[in-house]
């Protein structure tokens, strides 16, 4: 029996007070994730369980239990108030998924801070938009990445602290850098944890949209009560579970499901931070004897691309759920997992935005191979008509995913742009920019991105954010980013590039493009293509025709080319 | 170009585009690719300058991450081409 037990007994019966109950939280009391997720377990009586088993590249292995997390995440916290940070200023994790980032986490929660995760990979130029909007008042990070925050750092007049967690020597610091680490540290046993409420903001995740700049979404403390709830009845997780998310805590899955979900639960879990391989995955559930794995679709392609014949080498049978998140999970990985673990990947939909699972396929519940699944208890979801916005009745017909504002966890707002969170609105409904088809049994079906944002392996990318970027490259004159297919990543990206007089296109200046973007934005948001032609379809306007470029892509119906500019 | 130099010419591209810690040493075997260092979105621009610089080119099949793990492994990998 899974902890949900029967969906449609929850759905009759089903108020969120259900998890504030479990939680211990009343309306209007303090709630601060930070002693969630560690000092309420050490007073449940779980000091000694194991919080994390960390393992990194090379085989470095750490572990920590909840007490230790506990006396961690108040020794940083105690430091960060020492040097003078306050409730409400945004402090970046910038790290490789190493224990720090976990710890700093909570203890910037602890404070009543805000945590602003960002993923380690993102280069210079992703990193100083994303602390610019924010007004990022600290960062914490690690040595290998110094050199990009050392790029950026005068141009950001409210970044006063960036936190060391390696061991450097004073005379090879800069100014404003100051070294941390919690292991020469006095460890504090009582702080005095701040009294954030409710509505007190939490984390800052950044998330890419078709037009401007990434927009930071505001959560705040009430989203423990729908992380844990979806943890519990989603992801199945009980006591004796070790738990496995594959996910970079730089993204929501990894904040929400990654840190909050379990260890407001008491869940030991695991890390594995280094490079992907089969070998080194199944390897490590193995060795950890993990239960519950949360991955990516990507990853679960991969895997499949790695073959059948390596899975025979592992002892796998302590897997006893899997669930995905990231991109649609195509019925060809549901139907592999059920041959090779004995079980299916369960899929999981949501957003940055949404701070929780919103649509799944329910453990104990028919898995329909290629669904997304039904809505969670209290979501009240619907695909509406592109038009009028009104949910559509009839089975199979595509819409707007939409859901009705209200669950804990819902975004409060896009960082200093109150404008775009509006724009998310549309006759009492929350756009999700996702389209989908309901079956008959309530099943949805995911059809699409109702924008140009491209989803490749699981991260948003904007086209225009790439195309701002290419523009800053000496010999782009124009270009257009659009995404093409991909088998393990489902689509990547891909750059139109029409060059500056005197400039020649060869592969050469390819590669120079490439590695420009990747430095400079991320290795995701590289094109992993760029294609030189002499102009951009254009509208005669003068607007590029992103669209045309896509169909062409992916072989669909260029569609009405009516106001494409002719020669 | 011989061998060694081939390895050498690899290895310094990789230092140079895809290390950020200038105090990290690696060798023609160092993992790329299970360390990390080298992630899966990133093989295809050294794809690409493996293809540019040794005037080759590389099924995409055999573009794999085990064949990309280690300076050596490139060149095993390059010398069925060139």
């Amino acid at each position: 029996m899974s902890n949900m037990g029967s969906y449609d007994e929850r759905l009759k019966n089903f108020t969120w007070s259900i998890a504030a109950e479990e939680l211990g939280y009343k309306d209007g009391e303090v709630v601060n994730i930070g002693w969630y997720c560690s000092d309420r377990i050490c007073d449940l009586g779980k000091a000694e369980k194991t919080a994390l088993y960390y393992e990194g590249f090379g085989g470095a292995q750490r572990s920590y239990t909840f007490n230790d997390i506990r006396l961690i995440s108040n020794t940083i916290g105690t430091f960060l108030r020492n040097i003078g940070l306050v409730n409400e200023d945004r402090v970046c994790l910038f790290m490789d998924r190493i224990p720090e980032l976990y710890f700093s986490f909570l203890g910037v929660l602890k404070i009543g801070a805000i945590v602003q995760p960002l993923f380690s990979a993102f280069g210079d130029e992703s990193l100083f938009i994303r602390l610019e909007n924010a007004q990022t008042r600290a960062i914490i990070t690690q040595k290998k990445h110094l050199s990009k925050v050392r790029k950026i750092k005068d141009r950001l007049p409210y970044l006063e602290f960036i936190i060391i967690v390696d061991q450097l020597k004073e005379t090879e610091l800069e100014g404003k850098e100051i070294v941390f680490r919690f292991e020469n540290a006095e460890p504090v046993d009582k702080m005095a944890i701040y009294p954030t409420k409710a509505e007190s903001p939490s984390v800052l995740h950044y998330t890419s949209g078709t037009t401007g700049q990434p927009k930071g979404v505001k959560h705040v403390h009430l989203s423990l009560v729908s992380q844990y709830l979806t943890t519990k009845w989603v992801l199945d997780l009980r006591d004796d579970d070790i738990y496995w998310c594959t996910a970079d805590p730089g993204w929501v899955t990894g904040t929400s499901y990654g840190i909050i979900g379990p260890w407001c639960m008491g869940i030991t879990q695991c890390v594995l931070d280094s490079g992907f391989s089969a070998q080194s995955w199944y390897q490590f559930i193995e060795k950890n004897k993990i239960t519950v794995w949360y991955s990516a679709p990507t990853a679960i392609r991969s895997l499949m691309k790695a073959g059948d014949e390596i899975i025979r080498n592992f002892n796998l049978s302590s897997l006893r759920h899997l669930a995905s998140v990231g991109e649609p999970l195509n019925s060809e990985a549901v139907i592999w997992a059920e041959k090779n673990f004995g079980k299916p990947f369960h899929d999981t939909f949501w957003q940055t935005e949404t701070g929780s699972i919103m649509i799944t396929n329910f453990p104990g519940m028919k898995v329909k191979p290629g669904s997304m699944g039904k809505p969670f208890p209290g979501i009240i979801a619907a695909v509406l008509e592109q038009k009028t916005f009104e949910p559509i009745d009839e089975p199979g017909k595509i819409g707007l995913i939409a859901f009705r504002p209200g669950w804990p966890s819902m975004m409060r707002t896009y960082w200093n742009n109150q404008e775009k969170y509006n724009e998310k609105f549309v006759n009492g409904w929350y756009l999700t920019g996702d389209k989908a088809t309901i079956d008959n049994e309530g099943y949805f079906w995911f059809i699409g991105r109702d924008d140009d944002v491209i989803n490749t392996g699981g991260h948003l990318v904007s086209p225009f954010e790439v195309e701002s970027a290419l523009l800053e490259h000496a010999a782009v004159g124009e270009s257009a980013v659009v995404s093409k297919p991909d088998e393990i990543n489902m689509e990547v990206v891909k750059a139109f590039i029409s060059l500056k007089p005197g400039y020649v296109p060869n592969k050469e200046l390819e590669l120079e493009i490439m590695n420009f973007i990747r430095k400079k934005l991320s290795s995701f948001a590289m094109p992993q293509e760029v294609e030189f032609v002499e102009k951009l379809p254009k509208t005669r306007s003068g607007k590029i025709m992103r669209r045309v470029l896509h169909a062409q892509e992916w072989g669909e119906e260029i569609g009405d080319i009516s106001t494409l500019e002719n020669d | 170009m011989n061998t060694q130099e081939m390895k050498d010419m690899v290895l310094n591209y990789v230092i140079k585009e895809y290390l950020e810690d200038e105090d990290i040493e690696i060798t023609y075997d160092t993992p790329l690719i299970s360390s990390g260092y080298v992630d899966s979105f990133s093989m295809v621009s050294l794809l690409i300058f493996l293809e540019n610089k040794f005037k080759i080119k590389i099924p995409p099949s055999k573009a794999t991450p085990e064949a990309f793990n280690t300076v050596n492994s490139i060149i095993e990998l390059v010398n069925q081409y060139v």
